[in-house]
């Protein structure tokens, strides 16, 4: 019941736990436990019952073994499953099934195993039981007959003493019979005894004579020797002659009637009386059935002889000296029920009691006449009689009882074995299940994985498709415009033109997007000057940032190398991003893009103290920038390795920290979160306010993350918000062989030479502010002196030992004090030298600059608009110095000098169906200095470019008739490679080849739309790069420069 | 007196190029195509333009009698003519003419046959306008030059 019970609670706790993997490994060391305990509930309940407390003992020990083996198990399951989960490879269900089969079968066997061996451990308890009970009995019957026996011996010497041994004799038949009347308490097993002489024949007559009977003999019919029926004895016949006769002459009451019969003449009887006299002992005869009580008995003769026989007497010599025999009848049935009487538990064993002197037919001496094949136990009983063999056979009544104990233990152990085999596959199909459940997951995420790349694949062709069009109605709508229209209609025509000009910016944004997101958008590594493009930025913001009136500055640290190595236009992509946004959000103070190495910024972390307000660019509070990129890893990360920097500025990954800090309305904090996720907008108004998509910062984010940065901002509402984001770039002078400048000259170089030495002294009562103004005037090689108001500015010009050539004030200083910008006037206007040094005004706004020039004075300086740009900044300069030469173009003509370096003397193949543009490609290469061939179509080109040819450089059409470009370009690069092939074997002399082992010729593709899949294309076929077509000198610059070096001995 | 008129003469171009900048006939590539213009080829604008003129009419008789044609269906074709139109107009930096080809291929595109029509025939307008005009330019330009007997400079 114990057992039972606790099953039950076991698997009321697996409904409960749900069979839970980890549930499950804690059910099982509760069947543990529970396993324990049953050996001991047995123990209490075996205190009970004595008798099987050793047995029980057994079973305890056997147990322990098994609770040892059980979680031995369990860990093995343990190790299964965790092997399993660590591999992963489940779906193999095989090898679980077979060991869970394993389980149970070995456990059935192991059940059956326990069942018999209990059950067989009962048997020897009932055999040893019965054995002991059978052996006590035939003990005791064997004690109880000796006695007799003993009892007839002493009678025998009775009679030898006081028959024999008196003259005349002392006893006679009614003394005998008194004395062994009185006696027979003590023979309780024999119901009679009597005494027989012997006799010779030559005795006869006498001893007749003297008895006064005649010796009769036994019935000859009869096989059993002793007739005592009274009634049938006067029949009996005188006995036959014979050598020697053996008349009973005594016998007890009971058996009075066998007196004067001849024992020698019964056949059992006569073998008796002559065994006897032989041996000297009692001997016993075959049982068989007395007369008058009808009961089986066996009579025990005893040889009476004349005198003392040695113990080492012959056979004869006993013969002669034997007098008489002594019989007793023993009623054997009597005997072993009174016997058993006595005994208690009499009723649980069934005795028989055998004569087996003939072993193949044991003549039954007492018991039920049964043939139960059952369990039955032998003990041999010794009645003094070496010749007769006796045994007593028992066996119990009932049926053995069922082995309760085995089936309950052996059932019990298979449940447990069977709930533990559960536990398993229950374990087992969950991990299966779950293991499904992740595969389809997998699969699953696979497939939304796919679906998205497919979106944003679908959102660039799309988008792309939708440019195409149009295009198609800006152009309409341009051409519309055109027409004679009425002032309404040509509002109509503008709106929509402007509507679809936002399209189209709106579907480049996606189109970006879109790239970034499937992957495709790969980042140029080209060489760049950072300052020039900031330059070009702060020139597309510079109208807005006047008109608003705002402050817009760039500072680039010294430390940043002139030229990176990266993609420019990316770069500036993030930059006008961030850039115009804080001008759209911004009304009124600055916006002041700063570029350090990472080095720089984390070096002054430490030291660098709270900004003041009052030390920013405009006067107006900003965020701590610093805030913005706190959670950037590179930070954290180099923290550490401060002493480094030195060596890392060297080295040629440039780590560059980008600032954008504006104030501008800010971002509210709830929105703060979600600002670089794509068409997020503050607010739905603010599109509606200030236009765009939101989806700038998010293609920024991406486009940083290209450049291996981090991007991170600070905002405070109503202060404002930085920007902040780093990017990973080369250094360009390390390989500038590699990559051919992307322009040789940069404006500040071409103009730097006219400046160089000159001294100018800026008033500005503002640091940050003076910075920015000094770090221009030292791009173009001047030295600058800082003055932080009038006042100074006057002093330094008066004390400075060198000549100052130029004065830059800041407007606001300037407007300060009139009376003191009157007095520099007139200060610099006394030196009545050739070279006074000029004045300059850096204004913010056009609307400021002219309310308040100190006209009074008459003298209009120089303004400078701000922002402050070096082109811009030198051509004032230049304006007012008169320096410079115009000649040197300020105006883009500068990649015509380089490319006339790179193309002079170049043999060029130029390809195109179209005459017009062969002939416009072909001039304008000409007037670079190349040597131009012209082809009409791809076939006319491939025949031309078969090797050996002299062209440095092909220029192809896209789009030809009959063979397109890709397709001429396959074939050409096929050709080439089969000939470089043949040349590398030996096949075709090298110098058939003009000595070039290697043909490759530079193909670029011209282009009317350029496009990221036909860039790709381009590329895949073979082809080198591509130009657009008409050809722009900066991007024609930049491609053929990969190809060609300079050509210095080409004069321009 | 020659020298004056010259100076008129070229006031005038000035003034035509200006208007057809300004109505968007012409665009930079022009400008550039002009520049490209020196003493080793002194004819190259009039040279390439004349060129551009002769593919130009080819390509629009092609044009037309592909869409006059009753079971006409190769849009394909079209789409071929127009690009090379394309190519030349934005060579020689015909910007209007340019944008009507691709408002032309946009229609071809879309199968779109009165579409195609109406844009042909407005490219044969602005062909024929851009034609007059630069006639009359190449015109002043020769008299200018013969007035002057000094080429037209690249650089002003």
């Amino acid at each position: 019941m114990v057992v039972l019970s606790r099953l039950l609670s076991c698997m009321s706790y697996f409904h409960v736990f749900g069979f839970d993997l980890k549930v499950g490994h804690l059910v099982l060391m509760l069947c543990c436990c529970m396993l324990s305990e049953i050996p001991m509930n047995w123990f209490i309940n075996g205190g009970l019952m004595e008798k099987k407390i050793s047995f029980l003992r057994d079973r305890g020990k056997i147990w322990l073994s098994w609770w040892e083996k059980i979680p031995a198990s369990g860990r093995k399951i343990h190790h299964h499953y965790y092997q399993y989960i660590g591999s992963k490879k489940v779906r193999e269900k095989s090898w679980w099934r077979k060991i869970l089969i394993a389980w149970v079968v070995s456990w059935v066997f192991g059940s059956v195993w326990i069942f018999l061996y209990m059950s067989s451990q009962a048997t020897e308890k009932r055999k040893e039981t019965l054995a002991s009970m059978c052996d006590e009995r035939a003990r005791m019957l064997q004690d109880q007959f000796n006695v007799s026996m003993n009892h007839v011996q002493a009678l025998a010497i009775l009679i030898s003493t006081f028959h024999h041994g008196k003259n005349p004799s002392a006893i006679d038949q009614a003394t005998f019979a008194k004395y062994t009347e009185r006696t027979a308490f003590e023979r309780p097993l024999t119901s009679g005894v009597a005494y027989a002489v012997r006799v010779l024949h030559s005795e006869r007559e006498q001893f007749e004579k003297q008895q006064g009977w005649t010796i009769k003999r036994m019935d000859t019919l009869e096989p059993s020797p002793v007739q005592e029926d009274d009634n049938a004895f006067e029949p009996q016949e005188p006995s036959p002659i014979q050598e020697e006769y053996a008349p009973v002459i005594f016998a007890q009451d009971t058996i009075s009637h066998v007196v004067s019969l001849d024992m020698m003449s019964g056949k059992e009887d006569r073998e008796n009386v002559l065994r006897a006299r032989v041996s000297g002992k009692g001997v016993l005869t075959a049982p068989f059935r007395l007369l008058k009580s009808n009961r089986l008995g066996v009579i025990l003769t005893f040889a009476v002889y004349k005198s003392e026989i040695p113990s080492n007497a012959t056979p004869n010599e006993r013969i002669q000296a034997t007098h008489g025999y002594l019989g007793g009848v023993f009623d054997i049935e009597s005997l072993v029920e009174k016997l058993l009487h006595q005994l208690a538990s009499k009723q649980t064993i069934i005795v028989n009691v055998y004569d087996t002197t003939n072993l193949s037919d044991p003549i039954s001496m007492y018991g039920p006449n049964t043939t139960d094949n059952g369990m039955y136990h032998v003990s041999t009983l010794n009645f003094g009689d070496p010749f007769r063999q006796h045994e007593m056979r028992c066996r119990f009544k009932q049926k053995p009882p069922w082995p309760w104990m085995a089936i309950t233990t052996s059932i019990g152990v298979l449940v447990i074995a069977l709930l533990v085999g559960h536990i398993f596959h229950a374990t087992v199909n969950r991990i299966a299940k779950v293991e499904d459940d992740y595969r389809e997951m997998m699969e699953l995420k696979k497939r939304a994985e796919a679906a998205d790349v497919a979106k944003s694949q679908f959102l660039a062709t799309v988008s792309h498709e939708i440019r195409t069009p149009m295009n198609g109605v800006l152009g309409m709508l341009q051409m519309l415009m055109d027409t004679d229209l009425d002032i309404t209609q040509q509002d109509y025509v503008r709106t929509a033109q402007a509507s679809g000009k936002a399209l189209v910016s709106l579907i480049n944004e996606v189109l970006d997007q879109a790239k970034i997101e499937s992957g495709k958008l790969e980042l140029e590594a080209v060489q760049f000057d950072l300052r020039a493009i900031l330059d070009d930025v702060l020139s597309l913001f510079s109208g807005k940032s006047q008109e608003k009136g705002i402050e817009l500055a760039v500072y680039i640290s010294d430390r940043v190398p002139e030229s990176l190595i990266g993609d420019p236009g990316r770069f500036r992509q993030i930059i006008t991003n961030l850039m115009g946004n804080s001008i759209k959000f911004t009304e009124k103070g600055h916006v002041f893009v700063t570029v350090h190495l990472v080095e720089e910024v984390m070096g002054s972390i430490e030291v660098e103290t709270e900004t003041s307000p009052k030390n920013t660019l405009s006067g107006f509070p900003v965020s701590d920038k610093r805030r913005s990129w706190e959670a950037f890893k590179a930070f954290s990360e180099e923290k550490p390795s401060c002493s480094q920097i030195p060596l890392s500025t060297s080295s040629e990954t440039i780590n560059l920290i980008v600032s954008v800090e504006d104030t501008g309305v800010g971002i509210p904090r709830e929105a703060q979160s979600r600002v670089f996720t794509p068409f997020m907008q503050v607010h739905t108004s603010t599109s509606r306010t200030h236009g765009g998509t939101g989806i700038g910062l998010s293609i920024s984010k991406c486009l940083v993350g290209l450049m291996k940065g981090e991007i991170g901002f600070v905002s405070e509402p109503q202060i404002g918000s930085t920007f902040t984001f780093t990017a990973v770039f080369t250094n360009g002078h390390f390989n500038s062989n590699k990559y051919k400048k992307q322009q040789i000259n940069n404006h500040s170089k071409s103009v730097s030479s006219e400046f160089e030495g000159m001294k100018a002294l800026v008033v500005d009562p503002r640091p940050i502010r003076a910075k920015v103004t000094i770090y221009h005037l030292q791009r173009l090689g001047i030295h600058v002196e800082v003055a932080s108001d009038l006042n100074q500015g006057l002093t330094s010009l008066s004390s400075g030992t060198a000549v100052i050539t130029m004065v830059l004030v800041e407007k606001e200083a300037w407007d300060k004090d009139i009376d003191l910008s009157s007095l520099l006037i007139n200060k610099l206007r006394k030196n009545d030298k050739v070279d006074y040094p000029k004045l300059f005004l850096l204004a913010n706004s056009i609307s400021s600059t002219k309310t308040s020039a100190p006209k009074s004075i008459g003298y209009t300086p120089n303004v400078i608009m701000k922002p402050l740009r070096v082109s811009m900044l030198a051509a004032s300069l230049q304006r007012a110095l008169g320096v410079g030469n115009k000649g040197n173009c300020l105006n883009g003509g500068l990649p015509v000098l380089s490319l006339r370096n790179l193309l002079c003397g170049k043999h060029i193949l130029v390809v195109d169906d179209n005459n017009v543009n062969l002939r416009v490609a072909a001039h304008a290469l000409k007037k670079y200095g190349a040597e131009v061939a012209c082809a009409d179509s791809g076939k006319k080109a491939i025949a031309m470019l078969k090797p050996p040819h002299n062209f440095d450089a092909c220029f192809m059409d896209i789009q030809m008739p009959e063979m397109d470009g890709f397709e001429a370009t396959r074939i050409i690069r096929d050709m080439e490679h089969d000939i470089n092939g043949r040349i590398q074997h030996g096949k075709v002399p090298k110098e058939a080849y003009r000595n070039i082992s290697n043909w490759h010729i530079p193909i670029l593709a011209m282009t009317a739309d350029v496009i990221q899949a036909t860039h790709e294309e381009c590329l895949r076929c073979g082809m080198d790069g591509y130009v657009s077509k008409p050809f722009e000198g900066e991007q024609l610059y930049q491609e053929v420069s990969r190809f060609f070096k300079s050509n210095s001995l080409c004069a321009h | 007196m020659l020298g004056l008129g010259a100076d008129r003469l070229r006031a005038d171009m000035n003034r035509l190029l200006a208007l057809l900048f300004h109505q968007g006939v012409l665009d930079e590539q022009f400008l550039q195509l002009q520049q490209l213009q020196d003493e080793t080829s002194p004819n190259f604008v009039y040279e390439v333009v004349t060129i551009f003129f002769n593919e130009s009419e080819k390509l629009l008789r092609n044009l037309r009698e592909l869409l006059l044609d009753k079971e006409f269906s190769d849009y394909k074709k079209i789409g071929i003519h127009l690009n090379q139109f394309m190519g030349s107009s934005s060579s020689i930096g015909a910007k209007r003419v340019r944008n009507v080809c691709v408002a032309f291929r946009a229609a071809s595109e879309q199968n779109n046959r009165a579409g195609c029509l109406r844009a042909l025939e407005l490219l044969e307008h602005e062909y024929c306008y851009l034609k007059n005009k630069l006639h009359e330019l190449f015109q002043i330009e020769q008299q200018r030059a013969m007035a002057a007997a000094v080429r037209y400079p690249i650089q002003d």
